[in-house]
């Protein structure tokens, strides 16, 4: 395992999650839709996962597989309760668009 | 620890009365609980030990702000029966959150390992999501729920790739062998980038410039005790926890780092006092105030060694005083639909107790004498000149001068203006909670060594 992570180098793992990361920040920023932005802060906490395990090969030490389980059920909880307000803007309005809440400004 | 434990308990206790159809005794019994759970807290200052492979450190820095915490959030408790009442059915659900929140405080105060101040910081912000949009069939409290929500997990999502950077650095999340590997000569350039991305997750929590666009909006959506507890306690929890991270991880930050800092300690009090000048809104208001006493707080990273004493003061005055004025805002607005000056006209004739004490909380925020806030900022602005800004201390000097001018727009109108309706009697919770916030308030201004020597 460690043979693969010394060929491929652990410079490219972290270029492939700030990749990935940038992706999610800019799906957060730009897109409109509740449920893609939501996706997004997903893809941005998963390349963080995935930054962990790599880093966690690289120091030959668990702790770091262990954190991403800690971040996964917390952004699992995170979603939940996102979704949930998600569903009540539903209700009042009828639409998941962002562009929508737009009432509180000064 | 131990009062780690506790709070969950008797999070968990509180839904385990409604349960038993023991809505009514719900807000007492957590009252009780919490003083009993400060008592254990106090009870254990000065032991400094470590728990379960120092996941958990509890030193005198972290029992003195849980002890500020639990004090905050048994304000807040008392103020939930009232502010509640339509609601009596689900009253355990808003106390329970509110204990599991304080729980997340805590965890972020005295955590000896990175994941679990990543927990705590995520148990706090999860509990204020439900709790910024839990008026559901109100739209403004659904938009700020849900801006609260994308902004809070974008910042969760930048402090854990901070956590992830330290963690490459240094193949540890302890605190401590941090500490002493960042002592090393040779450290991974990663190991800077991290530190800077937490630091920039708990600025947009702090809701310091440029990070702090979303305070106003969330703030003003929000059911007002919400909007009390994000301006009070999350505010001092996120301060705490900044100050805590960066003085046990790297025991003097570069001298780049600290005129970042002082930049935006300098924009935060600058944007939010001059953007609090123009709005009508008082929840509006406080939230900028707030963005330029984050500020000010933030002065105390530019002399981490010395200066957690003047830290745990000016949080303290700060959000005795928050509390005293969000629950005359309570009083006065409860049953409209907005928060606007116009509501408070007249107060001084009609109510001239609960005046007396906003004017006094706004007083202590703008840093008048007899009250704690004239002392905190002295005691902050002759810490930072002895570390050697003088420039940003008058910055800070100046913007205090600014701020007395919307504080006193809101004193003008309770005294000056003709009421436009007649009130009805306030219950006694308000008052006894008003009262006792702003009576700790001048205690602490007249003895301030009390708390000031605490953490030398």
């Amino acid at each position: 395992m460690n043979n693969i992570l010394n060929q491929i180098g652990i410079e490219n793992y972290i270029f492939l999650s700030v990749i990935l990361f940038c992706i999610g920040v800019f799906g957060v920023l730009y897109r409109r839709n509740a449920i893609i932005v939501f996706m997004s802060i997903e893809i941005m906490l998963n390349a963080v996962s995935l930054l962990f395990v790599a880093f966690s090969t690289y120091h030959q030490d668990a702790e770091g597989q262990v954190f991403v389980f800690f971040s996964m059920a917390v952004a699992a909880a995170e979603v939940a309760v996102g979704l949930a307000i998600l569903v009540s803007i539903f209700r009042n309005v009828g639409s998941i668009t962002i562009d929508n809440l737009k009432n509180l400004k000064g | 620890m131990n009062t780690l434990i506790a709070i969950i308990g008797l999070g968990v206790l509180c839904l385990l009365l409604e349960i038993f159809n023991l809505t009514k005794a719900i807000v007492p019994l957590t009252i009780v609980g919490l003083l009993a759970v400060l008592g254990l807290t106090i009870s254990e200052f000065n032991s400094t030990e470590s728990y379960y492979n120092d996941m958990i450190v509890v030193s005198k820095f972290s029992t003195a702000f849980s002890s500020l915490f639990i004090v905050l959030t048994i304000f807040l408790v008392s103020l939930s029966h009232n502010f509640y009442e339509k609601h009596q059915s689900k009253i355990s659900d808003y106390i329970a959150i509110k204990i599991f929140l304080l729980s997340g405080a805590v965890a972020m105060v005295s955590f000896g390992n990175l994941a679990m101040f990543f927990l705590g910081i995520e148990i706090l912000s999860i509990a204020l999501y439900v709790l910024a949009a839990s008026d559901r069939l109100n739209l403004k409290s659904n938009e700020a729920g849900m801006k609260y929500f994308l902004m809070g997990s974008f910042a969760s999502g930048i402090i854990l790739f901070g956590i992830c950077m330290i963690y490459g650095a240094m193949g540890s999340f302890n605190v401590s062998d941090i500490a002493a590997m960042s002592q090393s000569a040779e450290l991974p350039i990663w190991f800077p980038i991290g530190i800077v991305l937490l630091t920039i997750g708990m600025l947009f929590k702090v809701a310091a410039v440029p990070f702090h666009f979303w305070a106003p909006d969330v703030y003003e959506g929000s059911p007002t005790i919400t909007t009390a507890l994000m301006s009070t306690l999350v505010k001092v929890v996120a301060m705490a926890s900044l100050y805590k991270l960066l003085s046990v991880m790297n025991a003097d930050i570069s001298e780049s780092f600290k005129i970042v800092v002082v930049v935006i300690s300098m924009a935060s009090m600058t944007v939010g006092n001059i953007m609090a000048l123009r709005q009508v809104n008082v929840k509006r208001m406080l939230a900028f105030s707030g963005v330029s006493h984050a500020g000010f707080m933030l002065m105390t990273l530019l002399s981490l060694s010395t200066s957690a004493g003047s830290l745990l003061y000016y949080a303290s005055a700060y959000a005795l005083s928050g509390i005293a004025a969000f629950s005359v805002i309570i009083y006065v607005c409860k049953n409209r639909d907005n928060e606007d000056i116009v509501n408070f006209h007249g107060l001084g004739k009609n109510n001239p107790l609960l005046a007396a004490i906003l004017t006094g909380s706004l007083l202590s925020m703008a840093g008048i004498p007899i009250f704690a806030g004239f002392f905190a900022k002295l005691v902050l602005f002759s810490d930072t000149i002895e570390s050697g800004y003088l420039v940003l201390v008058i910055v800070a000097v100046v913007n205090s001068i600014i701020s007395v001018g919307y504080y006193f727009k809101l004193i003008l109108a309770m005294y000056t203006k003709e009421p436009n309706e007649e009130r009805k009697a306030t219950p006694f919770v308000i008052y006894a909670v008003a009262v006792v916030a702003i009576v700790l308030n001048i205690a602490l201004g007249l003895f301030p060594s009390t708390v000031l020597d605490l953490l030398v």
